[in-house]
């Protein structure tokens, strides 16, 4: 381990197991990498391809895989998940709903910082069914970095939002980021939302998912959005193995 | 609204009728105030509604534990599930001569008795509650690590309330019923007991009298602690 790596992870293999006379099928296959402080990593892969159990495992909800997830302290750390759905309680209130995963009640101060900066302050007080998907999206945002979390894993976090939206979204998502620097787990499978906010990118092929390439965003594209963003993807896409291509490109 | 076109309907019938065996509503009321304020209706009362709610608390409290266990346990399921439904379709009648037979016409009995009869019901409910609980919803509690307690209040219970509320209302209306049963068959006091002598009588006026005023006690608990907990479950659904 480097010595700003914070995790590191080596998985052989992560199956399903036989049910229901279906065979068991591998789901993951030599996954290998590492995450540094502050670093945004994405995961890319077509839609079902096991991006999410990835997730699920390094989470720690699902510890039935063989290899080894390793944090650089130790212990796990406060883990910070947005879903890929919201995952918000209906019956609870926006800042209800934060205030619930915060340890030991939570700083009234922060709490508005935080909702004031993704734009949530004017609906604290409201109930999930009330708002629109991107709001409701930016309420989980929102409630993974109320715990001040030190890694995020983000879920497909923008997916079926309009181009457009999404856009903006990730707009929200730097803001935050940028003043409350985390490392990130982003898996997606929409290749300009991963070179818009990662550092590094993960592409995935399979199944079962394995590592196929690793691309480092360059710095003049980091972060920047916008065209630029969208170049590079195009140019990535040209790049990439067919198979995946044609999966990301839907 | 619907009370007083009941109220207004059961007037004219009765009046129409003019047969001591149809009463009107006004003499039924009348009848109920002068047993309330001179006969055992108040204690009768009292006697039966202590028995309604130690039967209630015992069967929601056996019948919850049961069907959460059913619910996540397919295991257990397989073993209880044909229990269920034997008790189910036990006729209340069986039961409780059954239980009076074995344990003697006592307190406990009555209680025990009518708490079996509704258990089933209860449980069958609350499985099912038990299976529609959200598990995105409990896996997201886990990973922010939310406690047990508050994983229950703020996560599980909201999910399960409209089963235990639907439990509790069918439950009431269940409970009260078999109560009088039981106290007709075995027991010197209550409201079932009351009845009992009425009917030996032929006095419908004091039968319906003391039905409608259990009827009040249970529009009561419906008014005062059912529908402000359907409330707090309403919260947030549009």
């Amino acid at each position: 381990m480097g010595p700003h790596t914070i995790l590191s992870v080596a998985i052989e293999e992560k199956s399903f197991p036989a049910r229901h006379g279906q065979a068991a099928f591998p789901v993951l296959q030599e996954i290998r990498f590492t995450l540094a402080d502050q670093e945004i990593l994405a995961i890319v892969g077509p839609s079902g391809c096991g991006k999410t159990t990835l997730l699920k495992l390094i989470g720690g909800l699902d510890t039935d895989f063989s290899g080894s997830i390793a944090w650089s302290r130790g212990a796990t750390p406060r883990i910070g998940t947005v879903f890929q759905e919201p995952r918000l309680l209906p019956w609870r209130t926006v800042r209800q709903n934060i205030e619930l995963v915060v340890p030991n009640g939570s700083n009234g101060v922060a709490l508005e910082d935080l909702l004031r900066t993704l734009g949530l302050w004017r609906f604290r007080d409201a109930y999930p069914a009330t708002l629109s998907l991107g709001m409701a999206r930016r309420v989980a945002i929102a409630r993974a970095f109320a715990i001040a979390p030190e890694i995020l894993l983000l879920d497909e976090p923008f997916v079926s939002l309009d181009r457009a939206l999404a856009e903006r979204s990730r707009g929200v998502l730097l803001t935050a980021w940028r003043q409350r620097r985390t490392a990130a787990l982003l898996v997606t499978h929409d290749l300009t939302e991963a070179v818009s906010l990662a550092d590094r990118i993960l592409m995935l092929s399979g199944p079962p998912a394995g590592i196929a390439v690793t691309i480092a965003v360059p710095k003049s594209v980091r972060r920047t959005g916008g065209e630029a963003a969208a170049a590079f993807a195009a140019e990535l896409r040209r790049m990439a193995p067919p198979a995946t291509d044609q999966s990301i490109s839907h | 609204m619907s009370i007083v076109t009941l109220l207004a309907g059961w007037e004219a019938v009765g009046r129409l009728a003019g047969n001591r065996l149809f009463p009107a509503a006004s003499t039924v009321i009348v009848a109920m105030w002068r047993e309330a304020t001179d006969g055992p209706l108040l204690e009768s009362l009292a006697i039966t509604s202590a028995r309604v709610a130690a039967a209630f608390c015992l069967s929601m409290v056996l019948g919850t534990a049961l069907g959460l266990s059913m619910g996540n346990w397919r295991k257990l399921d397989a073993v209880f599930d044909s229990w269920l439904t034997g008790l189910l379709n036990l006729p209340a009648l069986v039961t409780i001569i059954l239980v009076y037979i074995w344990l003697g016409l006592t307190e406990t009995a009555i209680i025990i008795a009518v708490a079996i009869n509704k258990l089933p019901a209860t449980a069958v409910i609350v499985r099912e509650g038990a299976r529609g609980i959200d598990r995105d919803l409990m896996d997201m509690a886990r990973s922010f690590h939310v406690g047990r307690w508050a994983t229950l209040r703020h996560v599980f219970l909201p999910q399960l309330n409209p089963y235990l509320i639907a439990a509790s209302r069918s439950g009431l209306a269940l409970i009260w019923k078999i109560v009088l049963v039981a106290e007709i068959l075995g027991r010197g006091s209550g409201v079932g007991f009351e009845i009992e002598l009425c009917f030996q009588r032929f006095d419908v006026t004091r039968i319906m009298a003391y039905s409608l005023a259990f009827i009040l006690v249970i529009q009561l608990i419906e008014w005062g602690a059912l529908q402000p907990l359907e409330r707090l479950t309403a919260r947030g659904r549009k």
